[in-house]
């Protein structure tokens, strides 16, 4: 297995997702299609961070040891949890948008316009 | 003696009563607005007897005082500060000026309060039945203040703003009843006409100011004394050119010609007269428009150096002189006689200045604001009985206006020349300097300006005989002979009620007495040919023109018996003509007014046409070369050229604007994929942008 291969799934899973915000009617599935691109932005970062090349730490004792960065890990963690906050609130939005306008399709709501 | 705050106070005391009659007066009091008048009368005479003071203090210890400059703007390196000049010309016009406004407006305490009436029961609808006193009296102050502001300026800027003040106060006072066309035509002209000249005087200053770098460095350029100081030396060492001077001088003179309604510029002059009469006497005889003399004596200096503009102005004087007094010959109107004599006796100062008699000039401006004043009073006083200005509707008031008449008369006496009232002595000055000139410039051998000079000389003493003509038959037809009806005849008169004849109130004599007083000794007693109760030779003209003009005339019995016998046969010819004398009936056939004016009938219209002047100017230059010509083509230019340019630019705007309009539909989609696709170009760019 090497970095290139994550990188394109990765970058499918993105790419699926920016399609299906950029083209679905349904708010839901927007949203959905949202969870899509965080998780090609997670699998990136995960596969980055493993990947990158170690560095040495210096102990106290004076013995070297390999440490593996763990940055994109972290991020990722962080992102899923935001993620699932902002789907509650994306559902609530949703829920709101029905009550006034009857309807959950983005087409629908067009107020920008004026 | 006279600290600096009295000097402005003469200025600021008018100011303050403007600003009482406009703000409080005239807004909360109005029903009660006689009171405009009191303030009025009282700061102005504050005023009077302040510069009398001033008076006593600058002659007596022939002292030039100028005040500390405030300074008011500074752009760049440039400072312009305002400051009070008083030399003895300043002094001498602000008493004429303080001393006829104060006349002025104790008159038209009578005079205009029988106005403010008749306009409440006929004519005026925006202040329908609302008394004009406290508008009057605030434009009077106003104008007051202005004129009192111009001759003080120690500045040329200074003077500029008040100069055009002081067009503003009398384009006001002109149209003062703005519901009469004429009056609102008549003061659009003024204002017009006289524009015309204040453009010549703004590039004159400008064309000077560009010299400024040639000033020493301490100095400030615009300041008059070191204008009159320092520009006879820069032409003498050749820094400023002769042609600039005489193009400068010339652009100041054009400004005063507007003022002083100096042929071409006269024709504003006699439609002034729309005006209420006692404006006509303040502004239109004594003040404002002898500014034009005043600016030329202020720039003497200047004008002095240049032969040319020294010619031309007594030219133009001389030429104003005559052509203005034949103008009078024929007016039936009693106003505008006396406003052609006023733009006569003008040209009679400017040709004195043309001729370098600078205390010739000032001394005529002197003696004739007061009698001048006096005759436009009197006109006013005549009009306050009869309802008319037109004299063929008066007649025969001597017997019932017995104090208007004598006053008038003096006053008439007076402009003609008669000795020993006091336009006799000053126009005998301005004769004798002319002659004078002219006698020097033949001994100098300079033959071409000695003839010119002779030619001016000739035609101010045919204006002697026409002055004293048409002024005695104005006062014939108004006084002598039988009543002819007033203003009950007159179709054109602005009637308000029936005639009755009587004679004026004490507010209005008393003012016409002093002048009239004042018109018989002050000529004779400020100027004597001779040392007389300790009074100096020539005092007057040897003060204005100490250390300016170093010119010295002695009196001439000769020329003044000359002149003097010239302004009665004028007289004796009105008589003739217009007093019906027993005795002679039979000869006054042949020169009867209508037989006289048959013979010369060609003549008789074009006088009484005004030269066609108005239609010169109003068909000929305004309607066929301005509106047909240059209004034309600005016009098309206008909608053709610049209405493109705009339109254009609105055009491609809109249809730039057009497909850009279409993307904002507001779908949030359409939004989002326009992001990514400019993430997606900036990201190209970062890669593979170098």
């Amino acid at each position: 297995m090497t970095l290139e291969r994550f990188l394109i799934i990765g970058a499918i899973l993105f790419s699926i997702g920016l399609y299906g915000v950029l083209s679905k009617k349904h708010s839901i599935a927007v949203l959905m299609s949202l969870e899509l691109m965080f998780n090609g932005i997670n699998v990136t970062a995960v596969a980055l961070s493993r990947y990158t090349v170690p560095y040495l730490l210096t102990t106290h004792s004076g013995e070297k040891v390999v440490q593996y960065l763990l940055t994109g890990q972290i991020f990722t963690i962080f992102i899923i949890t935001v993620a699932a906050a902002e789907v509650a609130l994306g559902l609530a939005i949703i829920i709101a948008i029905y009550r006034t306008h009857q309807s959950v399709l983005l087409t629908d709501s067009n107020q920008l316009k004026n | 003696m006279i600290t600096e705050q009295l000097i402005w106070m003469i200025f600021i005391l008018p100011l303050i009563s403007f600003l009482i009659c406009s703000l409080i007066i005239r807004q909360l009091f109005n029903n009660r607005s006689i009171f405009a008048g009191y303030v009025a009368i009282l700061l102005i005479g504050l005023s009077f007897l302040i510069s009398v003071l001033a008076f006593y203090e600058v002659i007596i210890n022939h002292k030039q005082i100028t005040t500390a400059p405030i300074e008011w703007l500074t752009i760049g390196q440039f400072t312009l500060s305002i400051g009070l000049l008083l030399d003895p010309l300043t002094i001498v016009m602000l008493t004429v000026v303080t001393g006829v406004s104060l006349m002025v407006q104790v008159y038209s305490l009578g005079y205009m309060k029988s106005s403010g009436q008749d306009s409440n029961n006929s004519e005026d609808p925006v202040e329908l039945g609302q008394p004009v006193l406290a508008r009057y009296f605030s434009y009077m102050s106003l104008f007051t203040a202005s004129m009192l502001g111009l001759i003080l300026a120690s500045n040329i800027i200074q003077l500029f703003i008040f100069w055009e003040l002081v067009g503003l106060c009398s384009y006001l006072l002109i149209g003062f009843w703005f519901h009469k066309p004429s009056a609102a035509n008549a003061a659009k002209k003024a204002f017009l006409v006289t524009r015309l000249g204040d453009f010549g005087f703004l590039l004159g200053i400008m064309y000077l100011f560009s010299h400024q770098h040639l000033f020493p460095s301490d100095s400030n350029p615009l300041d008059i004394i070191t204008i009159n100081t320092y520009v006879p030396l820069l032409v003498n060492t050749g820094l400023i050119s002769l042609t600039a001077i005489t193009l400068i001088s010339l652009g100041i003179f054009f400004g005063a010609m507007g003022k002083s309604g100096q042929f071409p510029l006269h024709t504003w002059l006699p439609d002034a007269m729309e005006g209420p009469t006692p404006v006509s006497a303040l502004i239109h005889a004594a003040t404002m428009v002898a500014a034009g003399v005043f600016l030329v004596a202020r720039f003497f200096p200047i004008f002095e150096i240049s032969e040319f503009t020294m010619t031309t102005v007594s030219l133009i004087g001389a030429i104003t002189a005559i052509f203005a007094a034949t103008m009078g010959l024929v007016s039936n109107d009693i106003k505008r006689v006396l406003a052609y004599s006023t733009v006569s006796q003008l040209g009679y100062m400017m040709l004195a200045l043309g001729s370098g008699a600078y205390g010739a000039a000032i001394f005529h401006l002197f003696t004739h604001a007061f009698f001048k004043a006096l005759l436009f009073l009197g006109s006013g006083s005549v009009n306050h009985s009869t309802g008319t200005f037109d004299m063929r509707f008066m007649g025969g008031l001597r017997k019932v206006m017995p104090i208007t008449y004598v006053t008038f008369l003096i006053g008439g006496l007076s402009l003609a020349g008669i000795p020993p009232f006091s336009g006799f002595w000053s126009k005998d000055e301005i004769l004798l300097n002319v002659f004078n000139h002219s006698a020097n410039l033949n001994s100098d051998g300079q033959i071409w300006l000695s003839l010119i000079s002779s030619i001016t000389f000739a035609l101010a003493l045919v204006a002697v005989f026409m002055t004293a003509f048409y002024m005695f038959r104005a006062l014939f037809m108004t006084f002598e002979g039988k009543f002819n009806g007033g203003s009950d005849q007159d179709p054109n008169a602005h009637a308000h009620g029936p005639v009755h004849l009587a004679e004026s109130p004490k507010v209005m004599t008393i003012p016409m007495i002093i002048l009239a007083s004042v018109s018989i000794l002050i000529g004779f007693f400020i100027n004597p040919p001779f040392k007389i109760f300790g009074i100096d030779k020539h005092w007057l003209v040897e003060t204005l023109q100490h250390g300016i003009v170093s010119l010295h005339t002695d009196f001439n019995i000769t020329l003044a018996v000359i002149s003097s016998i010239i302004a009665i046969s004028g007289i004796a010819l009105a008589a003739l003509m217009y007093l019906k004398i027993p005795l002679i009936n039979t000869q006054t056939t042949l020169i009867s007014p209508n037989f006289v004016s048959k013979i010369f009938k060609p003549i008789n219209t074009l006088f009484s046409r005004k030269y066609y002047f108005d239609e010169l100017y109003e068909d000929l230059i305004v309607s066929s070369i301005f509106y047909k010509k240059i209004a034309k083509f600005l016009s098309w230019f206008d909608q053709n050229v610049v209405d493109f340019l705009i339109n254009s630019i609105g055009w491609s705007t809109r249809n730039i604007g057009a497909p850009i309009k279409q993307m904002h539909n507001g779908q949030i989609q359409m939004y989002a994929t326009i992001t990514s696709l400019g993430i997606l170009v900036i990201t190209f760019f970062i890669v593979f942008g170098t």
